[in-house]
Order: structure tokens, then sequence, then C-alpha cells
């Protein structure tokens, strides 16, 4: 999918008012099959970025094409069908607990998928292959069948990934899919999601904290701070100054350490016990 | 620590402020005690008890009599028989009036219920209308209504439960749905699935553990409910004691209370375990 | 297709499977009989004959009934419901404080020193007993021998109330005053306090908010009981609703279940505001 970003401006909605926009007159360009890597430092806008190709933020100003058409101008009917070929890997894997892998993984094939394929899935998994070939080239296949809450951070993390070589996507969004793992695994994901993206000539959009992962893996590298573009290169032209002075006055982010992030299962609190007369 | 000042404030006179009046204008619990007291006191003045009439030696009588009567309960064999089947149909109208309510109450609780920001949720006013008013009517007295359309027997009693139980359900369930976690549910929304299937992939599966304890205790609730439901003439064992009763069939009156007592008490005693070993 | 080739490898076989359809078909094996216990033919509801007697009866209910002497007639009764559970609450407090506070066994002297003596433990564990026998009596059953007892009317409707909720009222306020912390209680009956002094001024202001929120509670509770109790004869908004019915007279039935409505909401929302406000 080819993106075409054209002076976009974006703000969460849930923002106070006279908060800066996230995102500011952001120009930007990605052909069709294209593997992008978003690097800055926190808060410089890389998650609203995410949510705006994925055309759940709808940009305050500016316009965004996919594939030529601007998707806040189409139809509800012909935007959902656009969305069915989007595929966002939030950071935190939006994995139900108590859903089994198995079904957690086939649920990004949904767009694709009828009514009553969708039910019938639910009784007895439809495309239990392709969910355990995903899971296979993550290193994940023992756990088809696991509930996701006994996983461990990283195999949710995992799971979350997994999701978008069933999904039927010809564009990946990866939210920081890094974050919970540990470097060994780290170098497996995202060398699995590059070359997957590659075979099924999806276009590849991934935020990244691990600077030299970014570097290293993907050609094309985009630094954005406090909504703005940085530099938009070839990684072999990303240099340490143009590094430094992306992160400047965080370079501990630059370093090492990224922040850690939490993504355990969303501890579900009951409502409280309802009162009843008895 | 005392400074000269504190030894010369307590050598001299000490003035304590009053206490507050106990009764004040603006004292909002005084107004509803009061209130209350007097609603009491109109309640007993209103309803012409016959409280003197209770403890008169007639009613003293009465009660030993029936005290008497109660305490030789029938115990034939064919009549402990049609005791069993009783019971077994009060639990099985509880059983199949839940599982209705399950099953509605889960339909109504997705209108019902608003699942995200951008969710204008249309119909959520009208179910919840619905739900409620579903809710607020007892299971005896849409056990009544529905005897006009159902006619005599488990069937009345049955349906009754479900209606009531369904309004619970469904406003618990909806609920849940609300209060469940956002994230699975927008990752799908951002694909472009539709609703019903964003419900049955995220929101169901996360509030699966809930819908089954709300859906346990409404059925424990249910079977006591179902007990004493045939009194309208609903079915199972309260339909027993009504025709008995009606006939002044003491002995066997006395055993069907005997058996809806042991029933709700074993029903009681059940949950009471059950839930202590859940809790740990 | 696609079931064929996942077949074909063990792990790819969902090992739940077995344990669904298992459990799918114990649920049927289950239900069925129950279906026949309830007699469970729906389509009868929906046979001519029946269709045309509930749809003169539903058709009844519109317009509701609306003269001013019947809607005085159901207000009276609405009240009557209201003073029934009213009523039926204080007689149960009445009932419930002392049961409550005699068998909590915060206020027991003996265990201030190791364990409680015998005779103590035996006469609270005797009123704890009581509580879930008149607790587990359903309202309805007491109003039934009521009914029989004192005749058809109010007083029936009153003590049934006054005989279930005690129960409920004295379990659970005891179960409150024995959850919470019990220092300084104790520690007033260690000063040598009486079991009363040290309830007034140790146990009661640590749980009044709760208990007060419980019994409003309960109160409402008791007005969607005494409605109820009507249909058995204990009087009230239930009794006439149920002459109304024997009659098949739909508007009336009609305006009464929308007064029993809107009372019942009414009650939850004054007991949801007292509940704020005491709490």
């Amino acid at each position: 999918m080819r993106i075409e970003l054209e002076a976009v401006a974006a703000k969460h909605p849930a923002a106070k008012v006279e908060a800066a926009p996230a995102l500011q007159a952001l120009d930007l360009s990605i052909a069709q099959g294209e593997q992008v890597a978003v690097i800055g430092p926190s808060g410089a806008g890389k998650t609203t970025l995410m949510h705006v190709l994925a055309c759940a933020l709808a940009p305050n100003a500016g316009r965004l094409l996919l594939d030529s058409r601007d998707p806040w101008r189409l139809p509800v009917r012909e935007l959902q069908r656009l969305r069915g070929r989007l595929f966002l890997a939030p950071q935190t894997p939006p994995l139900p607990p108590r859903q089994r892998v198995v079904t957690s993984v086939l649920a990004a094939r949904l767009p694709s998928m009828s009514l009553w394929a969708s039910v019938r899935s639910l009784v007895y998994p439809i495309g239990i292959e392709q969910a355990h070939a995903a899971l296979t080239r993550f290193d994940l296949a023992p756990k088809l069948w696991d509930r996701v809450d006994r996983l461990s951070g990283g195999e949710r993390q995992r799971v979350g990934l997994a999701r978008a070589l069933v999904a039927p996507a010809s564009l990946w969004l990866v939210d920081e899919p890094l974050s919970a793992l540990d470097p060994t695994r780290a170098r497996l994901a995202i060398d699995t999601l590059v070359s997957a993206s590659a075979e099924q000539g999806a276009t590849l959009v991934a935020t990244l904290h691990q600077v030299d992962v970014a570097v290293s893996r993907f050609p094309r590298v985009i630094g954005l701070r406090e909504g703005r573009l940085v530099f938009d290169l070839p990684a072999a032209d990303v240099t340490r100054d143009l590094l430094s002075r992306l992160y400047a006055q965080f370079e501990h982010e630059l370093e090492g350490a990224p922040p850690v992030a939490d993504v355990g299962a969303d501890a579900y609190k009951p409502a409280s016990s309802p009162l009843i007369c008895r | 620590m005392s400074t000269p000042g504190d030894s010369r404030a307590w050598s001299s006179t000490v003035r304590i402020p009053p206490p507050p009046p106990l009764l004040h204008v603006r004292c909002m619990v005084c107004w509803i005690i009061v209130g209350i007291g007097l609603m009491v006191i109109a309640s007993f003045a209103t309803l012409d008890l016959q409280l003197a009439r209770l403890f008169s030696v007639e009613a003293a009588q009465r009660m030993g009599k029936f005290l008497g009567e109660l305490l030789s309960p029938s115990l034939s064999p064919e009549f402990l028989a049609k005791l069993a089947i009783a019971s077994l149909e009060t639990i099985a109208m509880s059983a199949v009036g839940t599982v209705l309510a399950v099953i509605f109450g889960l339909l109504l609780a997705v209108p019902a219920s608003r699942t995200h920001e951008g969710d204008r949720a249309l119909a959520r006013g009208p179910t919840r209308l619905v739900l409620n008013v579903l809710r607020s009517i007892p299971e005896l007295v849409w056990a009544a209504l529905l005897l006009i359309s159902a006619g005599l027997g488990p069937l009345a009693g049955t349906l009754a439960l479900a209606m009531h139980t369904t309004g619970v359900l469904g406003r618990l369930f909806a609920e849940a749905i609300e209060n469940a976690p956002p994230a699975p549910g927008f990752a799908l929304r951002t694909q472009g699935v539709p609703e019903g299937r964003v419900f049955l992939y995220s929101a169901l599966p996360q509030i699966l553990p809930q819908l089954l304890s709300y859906t346990l205790y409404r059925w424990e609730n249910n079977i006591r409910a179902a007990a004493v439901l045939g009194v309208v003439g609903g079915g199972g064992l309260g339909q027993m004691l009504a025709f008995h009763m009606g006939l002044f069939q003491m002995s066997e009156t006395s055993s069907v209370l005997l058996a809806t007592i042991l029933l709700v008490a074993m029903v009681d005693l059940i949950s009471y375990f059950a839930r202590r070993v859940l809790g740990r | 297709m696609s079931m064929t080739t996942a077949a074909a490898l063990p792990e790819l076989r969902d090992p739940a499977w077995r344990g669904r359809v298992f459990w799918f078909l114990f649920a049927l094996v289950l239900l069925g009989p129950a279906l026949v216990a309830t007699e469970f033919k729906v389509w009868a509801l929906f046979s001519p004959d029946n269709l045309r007697v509930s749809a003169h009866f539903l058709g009844d209910f519109f317009p509701p009934k609306i003269e001013p002497e019947f809607l005085a007639m159901v207000a009276r009764e609405a009240w009557r419901t209201v003073a029934i559970a009213t009523a039926g609450m204080a007689l149960a407090l009445v009932l419930a404080i002392p049961l409550a506070v005699a068998s909590t066994a915060v206020l027991s002297v003996s265990a201030l020193s190791g364990r409680m003596r015998l005779l103590p433990f035996v006469v609270r564990q005797a009123i704890r007993w009581l509580l879930i026998v008149l607790r587990s009596v359903p309202e309805l059953i007491w109003a039934l021998v009521f009914v029989r007892v004192v005749g058809l009317g109010a007083t029936a409707g009153v003590l049934a109330i006054a005989l279930t909720y005690s129960g409920m009222l004295g379990k659970v306020y005891g179960e409150i005053l024995e959850s919470g912390e019990a220092h300084a209680t104790t520690s007033l009956l260690r000063n040598g306090a009486g079991r009363l002094q040290a309830f007034c001024y140790g146990l009661l202001p640590q749980n009044a908010a709760e208990l007060t929120s419980y019994s409003v509670y309960r109160w409402e509770c008791a007005i969607r009981s005494s409605a109820v109790l009507g249909f058995v004869g204990a009087g009230g908004l239930g009794q006439q609703m149920d002459t109304s019915m024997k009659m098949f007279n739909g508007s009336e039935v009609s305006t009464m279940l929308i007064v029993f409505v809107l009372l019942v909401w009414l009650a939850d929302w004054a007991s949801g505001r007292l509940r704020r406000v005491l709490a």
C-alpha cells in the first residue's frame, strides 16, 4: 500500500485543547512494499503517527492518502474495506486474557471472514495451520493451544506480532515491537517482520526505540521529534551526529535501556458485586 | 511543651464552647431520621394491624392447632415420590429459566452497552429501559401475568423466571461489557472488523468469567424463587403447596412446606460451601 | 479442506475439541429432561385459542384505566405496600438488632483472655442458627402461614417481612460487626466497659455507615417483597393486581403494573440518595 501524508497535523481527542498537536505539518511519502523505521525520543508523536496511518485517528489538518485515496472522504463501507487491508500492532498486545493463542492470532483474519465463519471458528478454529506457521516463525509453535494469560510478557508481544502474518493486510503498522523482548528474541522478531512483509509485498512501518536495529535492518529511517520530521534518509546516511541531535536531552534513550513497557495482560477489574435482594 | 501562654489559659477560667445543637435546620441527616420516624409511625397508623388479635387466646389456639397439624407431615411413599417429582420440576424450571435468561440477557446486553468512544449507542437508552422494566417486575408477578397465556403449570413459572432474570442479567452483562478493557476491541476495529465480530472476539472472552459467576448466582436465586412461584399456579413445589393448603389437607401441606424449606436450605448450604471453595 | 490438513499433524488438532463436544452433549442430555419437566411447549402459547385470549387481555392493557376513583384506590394500595414494607422493616429491626448484638463475638468478655467460654459460645452459635433458619424460609411461605392464622390483610404481610428480614438483617449485621477492626471495642472491654457500652462507643460508630446503608437497601427490597406478598392475600398493590388478573381486566392490571414499576424505581432512587447522604 502506498502512503502519502500532506502537511498532516493530528492530536489525540483526549488531549487538552491548548496542548500542542502531537504531529505538526508532517509531509511523508512511502512507496508500496517499502520498509521504514520511525525513531525518535519519547513524546515525538510516533504512536500518533501510527494511529493516523491506521485510520484510527483523523488528522486535524492536512491530508492522508492511502493508495491515492483519502480514507476520511470514503463512504463508511469503503473505509471499513480499506481498514481491512491495514494491520496495526499496538505496543501492548491487545490480546484478551483467557482467549487461546490460536484464537487470538486468527482474530487478525476477521476482516476477510464472513460472520458465519467467524462464529464457526470460535467452536473449532479455522486456519490452524496458518496460525501455527506464523507462530513457528516467532519461535512460539508450542504455545499454539495455550491461554494468552499463561504467557510471559515477551511471548505475548510476539503473539501480537504473529497476528500480522495472518492478517489480510498490505500495510503493517507495528508500534514498538521489541519493548518486552530480550536482544536475541528482538533480532529474530524484527528479521521475521522484515522478511515476511517482503514476502507478502506489504508495506511495513515500525516505530522503534532501538536505533541500532532501525539502522541495521531497515533500508529507510525517519527521525521524528516533537511532532516534526527531523530527517528522512536511507539508513546508510543516518550519522551519529544526526542521531545525537534527534535525541538531544534524551541521550539516555539513545545510549541504551529503552523505557520498559508494561505489556502484562490488562488486569481485569470486575465491577463491584451487584446488590440483589436476597 | 508548655508555654507561658498555655499555663495562663489553664489557670484562668476555661471557656468550653457549647456542643453543636443536636437538631439543626441545616442538618440533612436529622431531617432524614425525623422523616423515617414519621414514615414508620404513619405506616403503623394506617395499616389497621390486628396485632392484638395475633396475641389473643383465639389466635394462639389457631396457631397451636396449625403448628400441631404441621408436626404430622404425610410420609407415605406415594406422596414422597410426588414431592420428589415436584422438587425436580422446581429445579428444572430454575435451570431452563436461567438458560433462557442468559441467551436473551446477552442478546439485549449488546445493544444496551456503549463499547467505545465513537459508539453512538442509539439503542442503549431504549434497551436499558426494557431491561429495567423486565427487572422491576418480580418473578411472581410475571408468573401471574403469564398464567393467562401459558395456563397453569411449570411453563408459566419458567417463562416468568426467564423474564425477570433476563432483566437482571442483561443489565449486569451490559455493565461487564462496558467495563471490559478496550484495547483488544480497538485493535480489531482499526482492522475494520464489524461490531458483532468485535464483540465475539474481544469483549466476550474478557467477560466470560464474570458472565459465568453472575449466571450461577442467579441460578441459585432462581431455585429459591421457583420453589415459591407455584403458589400463584406456576408449577413446582409451590403449586403443590397452594393446592393442598387450599384443600386444608394439613399433613400434605406440612410435607410440602418441609420439602420447600429443605430445598432452600440445601441451596443455601451448597452455595455457601461452593463460595468458600471457590473463594480460596 | 483446511480441517483435513490440520488433522494430518497431530499437534494441529484442537486439544479442547473433545471436551467441548462432551460438555455440549452433557448439557443437551440434562436440558432435554428439564424441558420435558417444565412442559416447555412454547408453541402452545401461539395456538389460535391462546392467542385470542392473550391478545384480548393484552389489547385491554391500552389504554390503562385512569378513572379518578380507581387511581385513588391504586394510590391507597401503593401506599399500603410501602407501609407494609416499612412496618415490617421496623419490626424486623426490633428483632434483628438485639439478636445481632448478642451474636457478635467481638463483644465477648470471656474471649478477651483466650477462648470464649462454653456457655456464651453455645448461646452465640444458637442465635446464629436461629437467624439462618429465619432467613431461609421464604417470606412468601411465612405470609401463607400467617394468612391462615390472622386472616387476609396487611398483618400477615407485615409479620412475614418482619420474620424473614429479621433473619437477613441479623445475619448481615453480625457479619458487618465482626468484619471490622476490633481493637477499639476490645480495648473498651479491657478497660472495664460493659458489652452495651463497648457496642455503643466502639463497634457502632465504626460500622454505622455500612449498617445504615445495608438497612436502607433492605427496605427497598422489602417494598418489592410486600408487593409480591399481596398475591397470597397479604394486602397492598399485589392483592389488587391478583384480583384484576383473575378477572382478566387488562386495563386495571396495566395501570397497576405501571404504578408498581414507578414505585420500585422511586424506592430505588430514594434508597440510592439516602445511602449517599448517610454514608
